[in-house]
């Protein structure tokens, strides 16, 4: 087990360094950054003063390097001009169009995105595994087309929609708070009991709305493959000798068909990241989401290539979480190196 | 002594062997799979409503009442319109009603006011508004619905430009609907090479081909489309940054496919009719494309259907956070653009009515693409 974990963080690493080079090339794939775009307007409206200012910072954040050499400064493998300062450093760069660093900016922000994305996880799996089952179980009967219908609908309404129907009618007919993650008093307050079950009344919403889709994924899987072992002969033997219906189920077939079920969930969590960042910038919460759009949209370098690193780790952690359940859960993965193909 | 007795009936020795082994096999595979595929009532039907869907877009011009982006001042978010048959109790016809927006010195918003004395015949097949261009090939009035004459036809409402939204919704269609295409062609030929190359050749190729999967199947989706929608340059024009999206939106999409092919191929070569060729001296394209692919494009095909949701989601979602298309051009995400602002949703609710449309067809390729891939594979 030990080794089936160092091995799988070792990918997770590689992978993860990739992912990290991939990021910084797409935010400087557009010609010119916030500086260069600020440089041009003030030459515009003749503030030579400024100029100054925005070339020296060109000079200090070594942006007219070669993207890898930025790059290498950035993580901070290759000395800049206050020597190696990068990501391996601590020193998350600066955001331009704040004028603060963006480890100020982004601090309370990514642990909340964190806390959002992992009651979506959580949700997933409270919601999909009882239904799923129940659906399978009851296959063909009312419930299961109840289930079915609504896995369908959550597959198909875009996150954000549904975000937008709860904020309008969620707020009127059920009480829900809806919009931010804590009641107005309490933000910039230090965390506390009352601010803690603020911020859980809070997540109802935003979870149900991110979770529902990869919810209704999932559920349809395991009802699939519940329904495959269900019928086979050693559910019948068991059922022959006697074993009550509920541990009948629960004990061998929900087995057999929870592997695929874990598995899928790492292949989830790009998809429920990526809704939680839809789906923030909807309902304004807190998180990164808001800031990356804003980011991206003023081509604020650092702070986008952060955020975005932030939001890769979020969902590599994800699959790490759900591969070492799986390794948990089947001995012969754990055992055996590396996984077939599915 | 009992006579012997001989039936006349000529004998086939071959007759066994003539009886199929399962009696439903008895044609080419492309009818087995119409067959099969008949039998889904709901996809079947969810593949006709996509046909014609599409057969309709190079005609929305004709089909819709209003251009996509004609601006009536005088209606700045009104509400649906109805359309009555009866007027005091005597048929007329589908018609509305007058409608005048005035504005409400209580709510401090625009309120409509309905003129129900005078009912307005709509004009079908008629000539109204602007010409528009038929086809590309000329240009014409001629339109399927018109509001009568002096009076408006808003079935869905408009919008805060005083735009109307079934017109926007059918115009839009042509956007949203081909973008997932494009999006899938990209993914597909992505997906094909790097699969193909990785399970045929194996080795380095197939080691680097899977490391690279493994990066792009973790990377969250719509954060990257984001950041890469957002390097297309300002000055672009519409067409060229719909193409730029539906490419971004396909380059994340192929590890999926890859992998399938990669799988396929891995099965396939095993099998002792690519052996055959290989040792008859075909080249491996030859062995791909004659041997192998007709083999597995039909399991790609629907792979390939049911990823096309996805794609018109993501248009759906980049566009409305206004990262994706940019006016003139008309999407159904750009149309909800508009509801980003909570207040505007509130009070004009029907400014959500283009995600009917998004929802509709995403169920139907949904549908469609599960039908496809059970029957694609009649013989199991």
């Amino acid at each position: 087990m030990i080794r089936y974990l160092l091995r799988r963080t070792g990918t997770m690493l590689v992978t993860f360094m990739v992912i990290s080079f991939l990021v910084f090339l797409i935010i400087n794939l557009p010609p010119g950054n916030i500086l260069t775009n600020q440089i041009a307007e003030m030459r515009a409206s003749g503030e030579e003063a400024s100029i100054a200012k925005a070339e020296q910072l060109i000079e200090t954040y070594s942006l007219d390097e070669p993207v890898v050499v930025q790059y290498l400064i950035w993580v901070g493998a290759w000395p800049g001009s206050h020597g190696f300062s990068g990501l391996l450093q601590g020193d998350f760069g600066w955001s331009f169009e704040l004028n603060r660093p963006v480890i100020d900016v982004v601090g309370e922000y990514a642990a909340l995105t964190a806390i959002v994305n992992l009651a979506a996880l959580i949700f997933v799996y409270l919601v999909a595994l009882p239904l799923g089952t129940i659906a399978a179980v009851k296959a063909n009967t009312w419930i299961d087309y109840l289930a079915g219908l609504i896995g369908y609908i959550g597959l198909a309404t875009p996150n954000f929609l549904l975000a937008l129907i709860l904020l309008t009618y969620g707020a009127r007919y059920f009480d829900l708070p809806i919009g931010g993650l804590m009641a107005r008093e309490f933000e910039d307050q230090p965390m506390s009991w009352a601010k803690f079950q603020s911020i859980l009344v809070h997540l109802i919403a935003p979870t149900i709305v991110i979770g529902t889709s990869g919810a209704a994924v999932i559920m349809r899987r395991l009802r699939a493959n519940l329904m495959d072992e269900l019928y086979k002969p050693y559910v019948e033997t068991a059922r022959a000798k006697g074993v009550p219906p509920v541990k009948r189920i629960i004990r061998y077939p929900l087995r057999m068909a929870l592997n695929p079920f874990v598995a899928d969930i790492g292949n989830l969590a790009p998809q429920l990241v990526s809704g939680s960042v839809m789906v923030s910038v909807v309902m304004s919460l807190p998180t990164l989401g808001p800031i990356l759009l804003q980011a991206l949209k003023a081509q604020d370098i650092f702070m986008s290539a952060f955020i975005l690193l932030f939001v890769a780790a979020l969902t590599l952690i994800g699959m790490l979480i759900s591969d070492l359940l799986l390794a948990l859960l089947d001995p012969r993965i754990r055992l055996g190196g590396r996984r077939k193909a599915a | 002594m009992t006579e012997h007795y001989v039936s006349d009936a000529p004998y086939d020795p071959e007759a066994d062997r003539q009886v199929l082994d399962r009696a439903d096999l008895d044609a080419a595979t492309w009818v087995l799979v119409w067959r099969r595929f008949r039998r889904h009532k709901l996809g079947f039907a969810c593949g006709i409503f996509l046909a014609l869907v599409y057969l309709a877009l190079p005609f929305v011009g004709f089909l819709a009442p209003y251009g996509p982006n004609e601006i009536h001042e005088d209606s700045i978010n009104a509400p649906p319109q109805g359309v009555f048959f009866t007027h005091a109790g005597s048929w007329v016809g589908p018609s509305t009603y007058a409608v005048e927006m005035v504005p409400d010195r209580d709510t401090f918003t625009m309120r409509e006011v309905v003129d129900d004395t005078k009912p307005m015949p709509l004009r079908f097949l008629a000539a109204c508004g602007k010409p528009h261009e038929f086809l590309g090939l000329f240009e014409t009035r001629a339109r399927l619905i018109c509001p009568a004459e002096g009076g408006t036809f808003h079935l869905l409402g408009t919008d805060r430009l005083g735009r109307d939204i079934f017109s926007r919704i059918l115009w839009g269609a042509q956007l949203s609907m081909t973008v997932g295409l494009i999006g899938v062609t990209v993914s597909f030929v992505i997906g094909l090479v790097l699969g193909g190359m990785a399970g045929y050749f194996g080795g380095w190729i197939d080691a680097t081909v899977q490391r690279a999967i493994e990066v792009f199947r973790s990377l969250p989706e719509l954060p990257i489309w984001m950041a890469l929608s957002a390097a297309i340059p300002v000055n672009w024009g519409p067409i060229s940054v719909f193409i730029m999206i539906s490419v971004i939106l396909g380059l994340l999409d192929w590890p999926g496919l890859a992998r399938a092919v990669r799988s396929k191929f891995l099965a396939l070569r095993e099998e002792d009719y690519v052996k055959a060729a290989e040792l008859m001296g075909a080249k491996p394209s030859r062995i791909i494309r004659a041997h192998m692919m007709p083999n597995f494009m039909s399991h790609l095909i629907a792979s390939a259907t049911l990823a096309i949701p996805a794609m018109i989601l993501g248009e759906t979602a980049l566009s409305f956070l206004g990262l994706g298309l940019r006016p003139p051009a008309v999407s159904w995400g750009m149309m909800l653009n508009d509801a980003l602002n909570l207040t505007a949703v509130e009070i004009y609710p029907w400014i959500l009515t283009p995600m009917v449309p998004v929802i509709l067809v995403v169920l139907a390729f949904s549908f469609l693409g599960d039908a496809l891939r059970d029957a694609l594979d009649p013989y199991s």
